[in-house]
């Protein structure tokens, strides 16, 4: 409080320094799971040498990157103190349909049918977004209701079909196996969509404003930030990538039924958290989630290479996850501790 | 405006969700002939049994102002713990101790993550959801155990004796244990205690509630109520394997929100989420004797769940309206 009053030129320093450290600590935050994921690398690899061949990486780096997307739309909603539970359901509606768009219309160009998710994605996000920002009502229970809503239309509209690989155009099914210099062009597009979104989230206004009304709703209100606004933007940004995910999902697994994407807003949301955002808002990064998505990915992966059952998947997974949030509560108390020891000293 | 404070218990969610009940049954009985049968009431409790036992427990952890996604998972993991040990040649009885003791463990894992460590249980309990999952997966594998003995999965699909037939033991259970929380939570200090932390955790522990205790008792409970249905589950379809009741906690999160619990804690009543479950059971059913796409009736579910956070708020707003 009273740092508030004296005059800022002797604070300026100080205040650098405090940020210096949370800087730190957050980097710490996403290295630690960095350094994990290099251990369970060099492990693996140690065991297992087939871990790191090119074909292996190209293969973990494709299941990588719709899972990634998702946590990146994922992240935003959760760091304005909201969560996406519809994201499953959109992808599965998005995949299906996008998919029949090529069994209808045979020679509709690619683009085209990603635009069509994109926008069905959108729709559902849309959806979401006005009922959480003006309904002002709690976005679990909202999403919630849209994850059956969406799961009921897709089964009503799939009904007892399946789009399979033999009526989508080579091109298409090609776009997961394409590769630039042995990297595939998905894992690089999401790349570089992920930069993009960690540079919006770390620079812009609109960006700092999801951290704020994350931190404290009520506060950013009051500060006068479009907490509606915001808060509408992100849950369409989810939805828009969800429908986008939808599209590569058909592209990698060929078969659609309207079971596709089936419990999948869980694993983002573990990815999410793993990744360093906090559940409750307010910090984490694009980065952070993006990384967690691949840890996750190549703990799946390292188990099928050493040859361990993958019914082993979910409880590492689960393990990882209660150690990623416990790790990451303690080292949020040690910083609140820390800045309060350095306000006091300075006072 | 007197006129509207008359009203206001006319208007509480509860009565809404009663008309919605009777909506349903008049509906289904004029759709279809066979709604309001014996045999009809036999199978929808015989359908809906786990779900609606699973939702009284975690009632009272909403109430309380924390979650449990973990709900489905524990039934997994007492399903393939069941199917396992009976696979080694384990006597019943001593099976049941064991899935008792593993039901109120994984409860208690879950109760002191979230209160001794402080970490919010949401996250806490996707964690435990797929750990608890993962075990059931590690034990069962691919695996289906189904030679589990008649006296055993009688009781999964017969009638309770002198009940006309009309009466499964898992609509019993349901009916006996809501009594039971129902008593405890509106008519005990502990109940009212749920409350009291649910509308503020802190005002709560100054006021000599232990907060921490009761919140980590009501995990263990819900871990054991879990663990139950587990049992049920597995005697009603006669069969042990890896991904019973899959994705089930979100239908029991959606029934519980549907009474009019707040999500936020502090606000709900039992006798709200007994009607819930009546509603949620009443409209599978009715869908299902009309021949809609059974997989569907999510949309209905989702839209009901819809109603229950908007129209409250209707009606906050109306009355915001009519004062000024």
């Amino acid at each position: 409080m009273r740092a508030a009053i004296v005059p800022s030129r002797q604070q300026q320093p100080e205040r650098l320094r405090q940020s210096g450290l949370a800087e730190r600590v957050f980097r710490i935050r996403e290295s630690g799971i960095l350094v994990v994921l290099v251990v369970f690398v060099a492990v693996t690899t140690g065991v297992q040498h087939r871990f790191l061949d090119v074909s292996n990486i190209q293969f973990v780096l494709v299941d990588t990157a719709s899972f990634a997307l998702l946590a990146l739309g994922e992240t935003m909603v959760v760091i304005s103190r909201n969560v996406d539970l519809s994201v499953g359901s959109v992808v599965g509606l998005s995949a299906y349909l996008s998919a029949s768009l090529f069994a209808s219309h045979p020679g509709l160009p690619i683009p085209v049918v990603f635009l069509a998710g994109l926008g069905i994605g959108l729709a559902c996000g849309i959806a979401n977004g006005i009922m959480v920002a003006a309904g002002r009502v709690p976005s679990l229970v909202v999403t919630l209701a849209t994850l059956y809503i969406i799961r009921g239309i897709d089964i009503l509209v799939v009904g007892g079909n399946e789009v399979d690989a033999n009526q989508l155009p080579n091109a298409f099914l090609d776009i997961p196996k394409d590769t630039v210099g042995g990297i595939p062009d998905i894992a690089i597009a999401v790349a570089v969509i992920i930069a993009a979104g960690a540079y919006y989230l770390r620079t812009y206004r609109s960006g700092r404003d999801l951290y704020a009304i994350g931190s404290n709703p009520d506060a950013a209100r009051l500060a006068g930030l479009p907490v509606g606004r915001r808060v509408f933007t992100a849950f369409a940004v989810s939805g828009a990538i969800a429908g986008v995910a939808g599209v590569l999902w058909s592209a990698q697994y060929g078969t659609i039924n309207s079971t596709a994407g089936t419990g999948y807003e869980l694993q983002v949301v573990s990815a999410v958290v793993v990744g360093g955002v906090a559940i409750f808002g307010g910090s984490g990064s694009v980065t952070g989630a993006a990384i967690g998505a691949l840890l996750l990915t190549t703990i799946s992966s390292a188990l099928y290479v050493l040859g361990i059952s993958s019914f082993w998947d979910q409880a590492i997974w689960g393990l990882l996850l209660l150690v990623a949030i416990a790790l990451d509560q303690t080292l949020t108390e040690r910083l609140t501790s820390a800045l309060r020891k350095r306000r006091t000293r300075h006072e | 405006m007197s006129k509207l404070i008359r009203l206001q218990p006319a208007l509480r969610w509860e009565t809404g969700l009663a008309v919605v009940v009777i909506l349903i049954v008049a509906i289904g009985s004029v759709a279809s002939p066979d709604f309001l049968t014996g045999n009809n009431l036999f199978s929808l409790g015989l359908s809906n049994g786990e779900i609606a036992i699973m939702t009284l427990p975690m009632t009272l952890i909403i109430i309380s102002g924390e979650i449990d996604l973990s709900v489905a998972s524990i039934l997994g993991m007492s399903s393939a713990l069941l199917g396992f040990l009976w696979a080694r040649g384990w006597p019943m009885p001593a099976i049941f101790v064991t899935l008792a003791v593993v039901g109120v463990l994984a409860g208690a894992i879950n109760g002191l993550l979230v209160t001794r460590l402080r970490l919010p249980s949401l996250a806490v309990t996707i964690g435990t959801l797929a750990l608890y999952r993962g075990v059931a997966l590690i034990l069962l594998g691919p695996n289906t155990v189904s030679d589990f003995p008649n006296a055993y999965t009688n009781l999964g699909v017969n009638a309770v004796p002198f009940t006309g037939n009309d009466m499964t033991y898992s609509t019993l259970i349901f009916i006996v244990l809501a009594i039971v929380f129902g008593v405890v939570l509106h008519a005990t200090p502990f109940g009212r205690s749920i409350y009291a932390m649910g509308a503020s955790a802190e005002a709560a522990q100054f006021s000599g509630i232990r907060v921490k205790r009761i919140k980590t008792i009501l995990y263990m409970v819900s871990g054991f109520i879990c663990a139950l249905a587990g049992v049920l589950w597995t005697f009603r379809l006669n069969t042990a394997v890896q991904n019973n009741g899959l994705g089930l906690e979100l239908s029991v999160v959606a029934i519980v929100l549907l009474a009019g619990v707040s999500i936020f804690g502090g606000k709900g009543s039992l006798i709200g989420v007994v009607l819930a479950v009546l509603a949620f059971a009443g409209i599978q059913n009715a869908l299902l004797l009309t021949n809609f796409n059974q997989e569907a009736t999510g949309i209905v579910t989702g839209a009901l769940l819809l109603a229950s956070v908007f129209l409250p708020n209707a009606g906050r707003l109306l009355r915001r309206l009519s004062h000024s």
